[in-house]
């Protein structure tokens, strides 16, 4: 038996990888071209309008604002000049009244002039990141305040879904979507930290794998790139191993389970789930990958596909809601052998059938 | 001390099963980069004990010299305060946050501003473990997002859950996931036959397999199951096991389901229902083995019915008794099928 490695020197985990590589300007961030460019124009000038910025995970939001607030304040004014509030904090009504207000109603002086010679911009920054869990309340609220201050005051919602923000609220900003990174994108910025690292060499079909399970998310990416890296060593990653980092069923056994639903036997059926449930695999990535790999076969009519999809639909709230996850999947499954069945008992079924092979 | 306890592996190498896994562990903690985790997989499957198997490599044996705490949290705008048992060494502390219901974001936020605050000793790393996260509110998930961000430093997250469906996606992004299957039938067996070699009695490996089959991938289940059994029954028959009491119950209410459809046969699934749940058996499990128990007696052509009326009402069980009540009239008048669907929403 091995001892553990390190009885006596402290253990301190290396900085993350995401945290590491944070774009520290904007002109660090991928992908998002014409949001760059237009920041960068308002930068120049030193002004800039109130913000929204919305996409999905791991697309560079938060980066990007904490990079446009460095080069207006620097590290010298950030503290007095922004105010952060996330998720975390507090950010009910009272909140949004007090705290706030009082923020954005303080004046600051015109004239700074930072340490690299540029002049501080003239107004404060409110970031209110994760903004679509703040309740219509508090950005009714917010609404006023943004308002009345707005001589002293810029405010930059971040958020992944721009209908959780109030209208009001949102025609008040300047809005930029950011878009999930294509694999060229996503890749070239995996390489650059991989050689950074000095990653032994990677193959291309493992940076195509963590593409393909990470979902145009750059934060996953690199998660699964760092995890991937430490968790197997220094053996040579494969894309298996990609597979299995990210949680992702191997494409097989969906494979397996969709052909067993042309068996017509609902004992087949059920024991070969139970098996995948058992495996660990969650519910939500099962769901996933069957709607993945039914939309993209030959022997399921358009309007099965249609008719499975929107079973697909259904079944994915119920589990969000909470529902019991075998007899969600199970549902889905016999569903989609009934369907099959429906086809063959049907005597024209070529007349349905639209695959074009 | 019961088996479960006695015999719990305390290191990654003590671990029967998983071998990969642990191994994989090992190269990571040595590799000196230890990301948030996220470990996932069936109840019973042995996730807590490794990763306390994972923290004992990192830190040593001091972490498993626990204290058990009471933590009261003051809610910062009423006057309400919320009482939570903590777990906790030197070097962790873990919570089930379901405990404070709806302030768990309040409690898990506090908890990790005061680590904050006061950064643990040669400023290493502090693990906060949090258990079934998957019931967290999303008010509390959210505010994990720039939390695992800000904090990545000085404290690590490790959650753990059965399934991931309900953790949200940025959640996900921001962890290493690590899924921990069931271990397989003959990794039980394996399991319980060591088990039974330090306890000093027989246990065949045919016998031990029933309770392996049994039990259904949890080793905790398999675990405790044989336990009671050796007290009671041993030595053990080699025939199969007989079901556990709200096994047959739920057995039973199928058989009246099919034998008969009538209101006063209702009644009577009612109360055996009402039974069940007053035992404490959870509704979604009741549904869950109630399906599979009429799906082995009835023909295939209305299996298709089954599955999908029990997956509907599963779904809707919040319904209260009195909700699906007219519900079940109109169907009992429409379709002798539509009424067994419906008793099962109770
Ligand atoms: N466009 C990008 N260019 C370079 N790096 C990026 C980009 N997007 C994300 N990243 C990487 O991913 C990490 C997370 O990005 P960021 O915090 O900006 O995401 P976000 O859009 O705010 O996501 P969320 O909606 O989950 O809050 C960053 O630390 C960085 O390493
Ligand atoms: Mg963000």
């Amino acid at each position: 038996m091995s001892k553990s490695t390190n009885q006596n020197t402290p253990y301190r985990p290396v900085e993350p990888w995401v945290n590491k590589y944070r774009p520290k300007t904007v002109d660090e961030v991928s992908h998002q071209d014409e949001v760059v460019k237009a920041l960068k124009r308002s930068l120049e000038t030193g002004n800039l309008p109130h913000l929204l910025f919305y996409g999905p995970p791991g697309t560079g939001k938060t980066s990007t604002i904490l990079a446009v607030a460095m080069d207006l304040f620097g590290p010298e004014l950030y503290k007095d000049r922004v105010l952060e509030l996330n998720a975390s904090d507090e950010r009910g009504i009272e909140v949004v009244r007090t705290k706030i207000k009082n923020f954005a109603s303080f004046s600051v002086s015109q004239n700074n002039t930072l340490t690299n010679g540029k002049p501080a911009a003239a107004f404060k920054l409110i970031v209110l990141d994760e903004a679509d869990s703040m309740t219509h309340d508090a950005q009714a609220a917010l609404r006023r305040i943004i308002e009345y201050t707005s001589k002293t005051t810029r405010f930059c919602l971040l958020c992944n879904y721009i209908t959780r923000i109030i209208e009001p609220l949102s025609s008040r900003c300047a809005k930029f979507r950011f878009k999930s990174l294509n694999d060229t994108a996503m890749i070239e910025r995996l390489r650059y930290i991989a050689s950074s690292e000095s990653m032994p060499p990677v193959k291309d079909e493992v940076y195509q794998a963590i593409h393909a399970v990470s979902d145009g998310d750059l934060r996953k990416a690199i998660t699964y790139l760092q995890s991937s890296y430490r968790f197997y060593g220094s053996r040579e990653l494969t894309p298996d191993n990609i597979y299995n980092i990210s949680g992702t069923v191997p494409p097989k056994l969906i494979e397996t389970l969709i052909n067993t639903c042309k068996s017509n036997s609902y004992d087949k059926l059920q024991s070969n789930l139970q098996q995948l449930v058992t495996k660990g695999y969650p519910a939500s990535q099962i769901l996933v990958q069957i709607f993945d790999q039914v939309t993209n076969h030959k022997s399921f009519s358009d309007k099965q596909k249609a008719l499975i999809a929107m079973k697909i639909g259904d079944v994915d709230r119920n589990l969000v809601d909470g529902s019991e996850e075998f007899l969600q999947l199970f549902d889905t499954v016999s569903f989609i052998m009934k369907q099959l069945s429906d086809n063959s008992n049907n005597n024209n079924n070529n007349n349905n059938r639209m695959d074009l092979d | 001390m019961l088996w479960i306890d006695k015999y719990k592996p305390t290191s990654l190498d003590q671990m029967d099963y998983h071998k990969d896994i642990s191994e994989n562990l090992k190269n990571m903690i040595l590799g000196g980069d230890f990301p948030h985790l996220l470990v996932y997989g069936p109840s019973g499957a042995g996730k807590k004990t490794r990763v306390m198997a994972t923290l004992k490599e990192i830190y040593g044996a001091n972490c498993l010299k626990v204290k058990i705490e009471n933590k009261t949290f003051k809610h910062p705008s009423s006057s309400k305060s919320i009482q939570v048992t903590t777990v906790s060494s030197p070097y962790h502390i873990e919570i089930n946050p379901g405990e404070a219901g709806s302030y768990d974001r309040l409690v898990i936020q506090s908890i990790i501003k005061d680590i904050a605050q006061s950064p643990p000793i040669d400023s290493q790393s502090f693990v906060v473990i949090l258990n079934e996260v998957d019931k967290l509110s999303k008010d509390a998930q959210h505010a994990l997002r720039r939390t695992m961000e800000k904090y990545a430093n000085f404290c690590r997250l490790i959650l753990c859950c059965d399934s991931t469906s309900k953790v949200i996606d940025p959640i996900r992004s921001r962890c290493m996931g690590i899924r921990v299957p069931a271990p397989t039938k003959e990794e039980i067996v394996k399991v319980l036959q060591n088990v039974a070699k330090k306890e000093r009695f027989d246990l065949s490996a045919e016998v031990a397999g029933h309770f392996a089959e049994r039990s259904n991938g949890n080793l905790r289940y398999a675990l405790l199951l044989l336990e009671s059994k050796k007290t009671k029954e041993y030595p053990f028959q080699t025939n199969e096991l007989p079901l556990l009491d709200w096994e047959s119950a739920i057995f039973n209410v199928a058989n009246d389901m099919i034998t008969e459809q009538s209101p006063a046969r209702l009644q009577v699934i009612r109360g055996k229902l009402y039974e069940l749940i007053g035992h404490c058996i959870p509704p979604d499990i009741i549904m869950k083995n109630l399906t599979f128990a009429l799906l082995e007696r009835i023909d295939t052509t209305i299996k298709y019915d089954i599955i999908h009326w029990a997956a509907f009402y599963e779904q809707n069980q919040y319904f209260t008794w009195k909700h699906s009540l007219p519900s079940l009239w109109q169907s009992l008048k429409s379709s002798k099928w539509n009424f067994n669907h419906n008793i099962t929403s109770t």
